[in-house]
């Protein structure tokens, strides 16, 4: 009998087949691995176990982690997963398929990205997508790079206080390998990008892009007016990490003057997965789309004279550029690009828009209520925000509050400096939860002397 | 399935007016603000407008146009097209990991940050590594951090010259792009006729401006690297570090380990060797390995556990920095996780050798009609230079393409750029003899025809779903939205 | 007189205006020429630097700069037709300099030179 249910191998087949080889033992295969190399004995882990005890496994390991009601964003966001997507994405002819070398029989993965290329430049605004990315950290982070190798003599880019620290530190790791100088533009009081600190940071002529974010960090919908025009005139490149989520019904990067977006698609109803897989988009004008990193689909036509998709621009990528690549991106996130493209063929622009209305709508009276317990002020009250919004404490212990919520089955939101409270509702969240939610920031002790520090998170 | 009728865009089955979507309301309409004018969307994104059913008929449609490793045999050389299995998604599947906010407290996400550590401390023992982290992405990913974790070992020093990397001519083309990307210069170092690297021209190159060498051992000829040891040595007395590409690492599951053979960072592939499936290109992931020493340089956060047991994360000062969101594509964890405890030891021990046997059983039964460049044993994989008759004019392209008309995947193709039509054969250990046989009587037909009716291999394939497309004209007028599709036909 | 370098770019010369290409050699190499990535007008190049780029469907190369000099022209006929580059490269030149320093002819190859070198590629 064969060992194990994925190895087809029985004895017989392996003596028949070493005997078609011409040699008595696997292990004459091997002949040119130096002895002192092999593996002595075995490796150090446990013997394989049956699927029932891979199930319990994973159960005893999901019983250590605790389903929360989430008001918890800062670009990740809980959101509803429609039926169909799982069930699509199931389908193995999608999930067990290779990266679409051969077009003649990946019609169906060429096609899904060419609709999703579609739809993402659509929705910011743009002409062109790649065929997507890691996540938003890395796709901000490629353009970034973009910004650099379009300027061609440049090397100096600068990014708004207001982008998302989580993408802030993943550009920085990449600007500081890359050697390029990369340089926080500061934010104002009322939590917004520093026009003014900018305008001098873009006056020294040397900058290649400007990453600003929409909405921004703290949920605020900045108003971009005249600031592509400031980038432009200092020959630099406007770059806007957005959620494509909320582009459903705010400016877009394309209506800003952006020349690049670059961000997060997991807003579009993907699983929160405890940080991935999710889904990074990079788009832009078509005057830099041969700067684009990653995999691009283009529309031909075959032998046959028939509408087909093939990967294209491949003169751009890194297998073929090598040491001259800009980037060294040779996937994209397939199967998360076609649960995007299922989710926006839903959704269409009536679905999106209903979500962003329902959280916009829970989010204020959200916000309203927070404020009427008297201990918790909008931390940014000029901001104009979607469904997504910073809280002051004023007289309430934040650990505590974070402590005694968790206690109560809520992740109120995230902790984004000793006093700050960044909270996002959805259409996930029921009125009654922020009612909850309310009643505890209202009733909540402060306690004389805290012991509990902010509990760690990743 | 009628093709006509499902070939459409899902644009071109929107009508105004229907809907695919069912959404909770939480009853605080009249609670919405509206957005002033100037910060609200101008025009419409373009988004179909369909009912549920035809989504479902589209995207089935679509899938059936596509080839995956549950449809049949996939030897793409370098990829490991191994078999997915099942329970691996039915493990990923789960609804307590899908509602997990990263930010959640650790103390409310403990079994995931098992899962984590776990499967952190296995790829440490099957790598001979010390620790490793799971954040990277992808293996080009895992090879960009890898260099980043070399770039803050050397500067942790002071050894800040240190500015080329050295890849040899076989490697794959991420190798050099990812180097690039870190900041370094490429040197390449030269292969010899048998496709390893020529130790005489890799010694000329060491110097103290050296930071790295990268290697793929087996490499991409399918040829162990056997003057490692030396190698290793040569490397670390030059102060450089060496980097293990674990594209090929599956040949060597129970065989040999990179950290035994000397090598200080590697990466893992685990859509690879740990059968997560390729998704069409992904999610993957590129978990990266370093040996005792290197540990404090390892991109942030960390997990980790404490004497009692217990796990948190961490984010210590003399980290490279952070190379991704969170901690990885968490659900990819899981699934390569399911697949070390499925196959145990005793399993892991195996996929190593029976993956070399398939591979030479393939080779050796076909070395007679395709040229052999590299004689073998090989390891994982081989790679032809095409016919051995090179009168008939038939490529290795051709060769690729009648293949699919025989319903395989073809292998891949004019790589490694060592030959010049280069044919790599990856069959993977999860195949049965029985499909190897029917491959090999394929490829031996194929030569037939090559020599009879060339002109069949030459226009292939004649049977997929649609023929060969124009790359020319794609890439000369680049049409890559349904925007664009629409100026095209008007 | 026309100058080569090894990267196979050539420099026709006409007064103090340096015609700057790819040579038939490298047309006939790369294959269907789908798009030229040329710099703007009034950019300043310098000799052995690199100033754009030339794709074809499975290939590109950087191009560089035979001469140092300032950009006063760049071929337009190239954005929409690209492959004229195939028929005539010649002809077909890629950007016009301004050569700031002649005297960095001198380096480059002749005609003979380069044909030489091409053999040797070849081999």
């Amino acid at each position: 009998m064969s060992w194990h249910q994925y190895l087809p191998h029985t004895p017989e087949d392996i003596a028949a087949m070493l005997e078609r080889c011409g040699v008595s033992s696997v292990e004459d295969l091997y002949a040119d691995v130096p002895e002192e190399l092999r593996i002595s004995g075995r490796y150090e882990l446990p013997e394989g176990i049956s699927e029932k005890e891979i199930r319990d496994f994973f159960a005893e390991a999901e019983a250590e982690c605790r389903d929360l009601t989430c008001f918890a964003g800062a670009g990740v966001y809980h959101h509803y997963v429609p039926a169909v997507i799982p069930s699509l994405l199931s389908r193995s002819e999608y999930l067990t398929a290779y990266t679409p070398y051969q077009p003649e029989i990946s019609q169906g993965t060429l096609q899904y990205i060419f609709e999703y290329q579609t739809m993402m430049a659509s929705l910011t605004g743009l002409e062109v997508s790649n065929a997507s990315m890691y996540d938003g950290t890395t796709a901000t982070a490629e353009a970034m790079l973009m910004a650099v190798a379009a300027s061609r003599k440049r090397n100096r880019v600068l990014i708004s206080a207001t982008v998302n620290p989580s993408v802030r530190r993943v550009v920085a790791t990449y600007a500081r390998y890359h050697k390029v100088r990369l340089e926080v533009i500061p934010a104002t009081d009322g939590g917004v990008t520093d026009r003014t600190a900018l305008s001098a940071m873009l006056a020294d002529g040397d900058v290649a892009g400007v990453i600003v974010a929409t909405p921004n960090y703290y949920g605020i919908v900045e108003d971009y007016t005249g600031l592509a025009e400031e980038i432009h005139a200092a020959k630099s490149l406007m770059i806007v990490n957005c959620n494509p989520s909320v582009l459903a019904v705010v400016r877009t990067p394309g209506e800003w003057g952006a020349d690049i977006a670059a961000g997060d698609a997991q807003s579009l109803g993907m699983p929160m997965n405890y940080g991935g897989p999710y889904l990074g988009f990079l788009c832009s004008t078509k005057a830099l789309m041969r700067k684009m990193p990653g995999r691009i689909v283009g529309a031909t036509t075959d032998d046959a004279g028939q509408r087909v998709f093939v990967l294209t621009l491949q003169a751009r990528e890194q297998h073929i550029r090598r040491e001259k690549a800009t980037s060294n991106i040779c996937s994209n996130q397939g199967l998360m690009a076609l649960y995007a493209t299922i989710y926006l063929s839903v959704m269409g622009n009536a679905g999106l828009r209903k979500i962003n209305d329902t959280g916009n709508a829970g989010a204020h009276y959200l916000c309203r209520q927070l404020e009427s317990t008297g201990r918790m002020v909008q931390a940014f009250p000029d901001g104009v925000f979607v469904n997504e919004f910073a809280m002051k404490a004023v007289d309430i212990n934040l650990d505590a509050l974070m402590e005694k919520c968790v206690e109560c089955g809520i992740l109120p939101g995230v902790r984004i400096s000793e006093d700050m409270l960044l909270i996002a509702v959805t259409e996930m969240q029921t009125k009654a939860q922020m009612d909850k939610l309310v009643e505890i920031v209202r009733n909540l002790e402060n306690p004389e002397n805290h012991a509990c520090h902010e509990p760690r998170t990743i | 399935m009628n093709r006509e009728l499902y070939k459409p865009l899902i644009f071109e089955f929107s009508r105004s007016g229907r809907r695919g979507f069912s959404l909770p309301s939480n009853g605080l309409e009249d609670h919405k603000r509206e957005l002033p004018e100037v910060l609200c969307r101008q025009t419409e994104a373009l988004l179909p407008e369909v009912d549920e059913p035809t989504v479902v008929r589209h995207y089935t449609n679509q899938s059936t146009n596509n080839f995956g490793v549950d449809t049949g045999f996939y030897p793409l050389g370098s990829c490991t097209m191994k078999y997915n299995p099942k329970i691996n998604e039915e493990m990923a599947a789960s609804a307590v990991i899908a509602g997990l906010h990263p930010s959640q407290p650790v103390s409310t996400t403990q079994g995931a940050l098992r899962i984590y550590h776990t499967l952190a401390r296995y790829l440490s023992e099957i790598g001979g590594m010390s620790e490793f982290t799971l954040n990277p992405y992808a293996g080009a990913h895992g090879e960009l951090t890898g260099l980043m974790v070399i770039h803050a070992y050397h500067d942790s020093r002071g050894d800040t010259a240190r500015d080329k990397v050295i890849v040899p001519d076989s490697a794959h083309g991420t190798n050099p792009a990812s180097a690039a990307v870190a900041g370094y210069k490429i040197l390449e170092v030269k292969s010899l006729p048998d496709g390893t690297v020529d130790v005489a021209d890799l010694r000329s190159k060491l110097d103290d401006t050296v930071a790295a060498v990268m290697m793929t051992n087996p490499n991409t000829v399918g040829m162990f690297e056997k003057n490692i040891p030396e190698i290793a040595a040569m490397v670390h007395e030059a102060g450089a570090l060496l980097y293990y590409d674990g594209a090929n690492l599956n040949p060597m599951l129970g065989v040999a380990r990179p950290g035994d053979m000397g090598f200080d960072v590697m990466h893992i592939n685990l859509h690879k060797t740990f059968s997560t499936p390729h998704g069409g290109g992904g999610p993957g992931a590129g978990p990266v390995g370093v040996r005792s020493g290197l540990e404090e340089f390892l991109p942030s956060p960390r997990v980790m556990m404490d004497p009692d047991g217990r796990f948190y994360v961490d984010s210590p000062g003399t980290s490279l920095g952070f190379v991704s969101g969170w901690i990885g594509n968490f659900t990819v964890l899981i699934r390569a996780l399911s697949y070390i405890l499925s196959l145990g030891t005793d399993g892991l021990m195996k996929v190593g050798p029976l993956a070399t046997l398939n591979a030479n059983y393939v080779m050796n039964a076909l070395s007679d009609l395709y040229l052999l460049p590299v004689p073998g044993p090989c390891k994982h994989e081989f790679v032809f230079d095409g016919l051995r008759d090179k009168s008939t004019g038939v490529t290795t392209f051709n060769i690729a393409k009648r293949l699919l008309d025989y319903g395989f995947h073809a292998p891949t193709i004019y790589f490694p750029l060592l030959f010049h039509e280069s044919l790599m054969i990856e069959p993977t250990e999860t195949e049965s003899v029985e499909t190897l046989d029917r491959f090999i009587a394929t490829m031996r037909d194929i030569a037939r025809e090559a020599a009879e009716t060339p002109e069949v291999v030459r226009n292939a394939p004649h049977n997929t779903p649609v023929r060969h497309p124009d790359d020319t004209e794609a890439a000369l007028h680049p049409v890559v939205t349904f925007m664009d599709l629409k100026k095209e036909e008007s | 007189m026309i100058y080569y370098l090894p990267t196979h770019e050539y420099a026709r010369v006409e007064g103090n205006i340096a015609y700057v290409g790819i040579s038939e050699y490298a047309a006939r190499q790369l294959g269907n020429v789908v798009y030229v990535d040329m710099p703007e007008v009034g950019d300043d190049v310098e000799a052995g630097e690199d100033f754009g780029a030339i794709e074809s469907v499975k290939a590109a190369s950087d191009l560089f700069a035979p001469v140092s000099g300032a950009v006063v022209e760049v071929n337009e006929h190239l954005i929409d037709n690209p492959r004229l580059v195939n028929e005539n490269p010649m002809e077909n030149w890629i950007v016009k300099i301004e050569m700031s320093d002649p005297a960095e002819l001198e380096s480059l190859m002749d005609e003979a030179a380069y044909k030489a070198h091409c053999e040797s590629e070849n081999h």
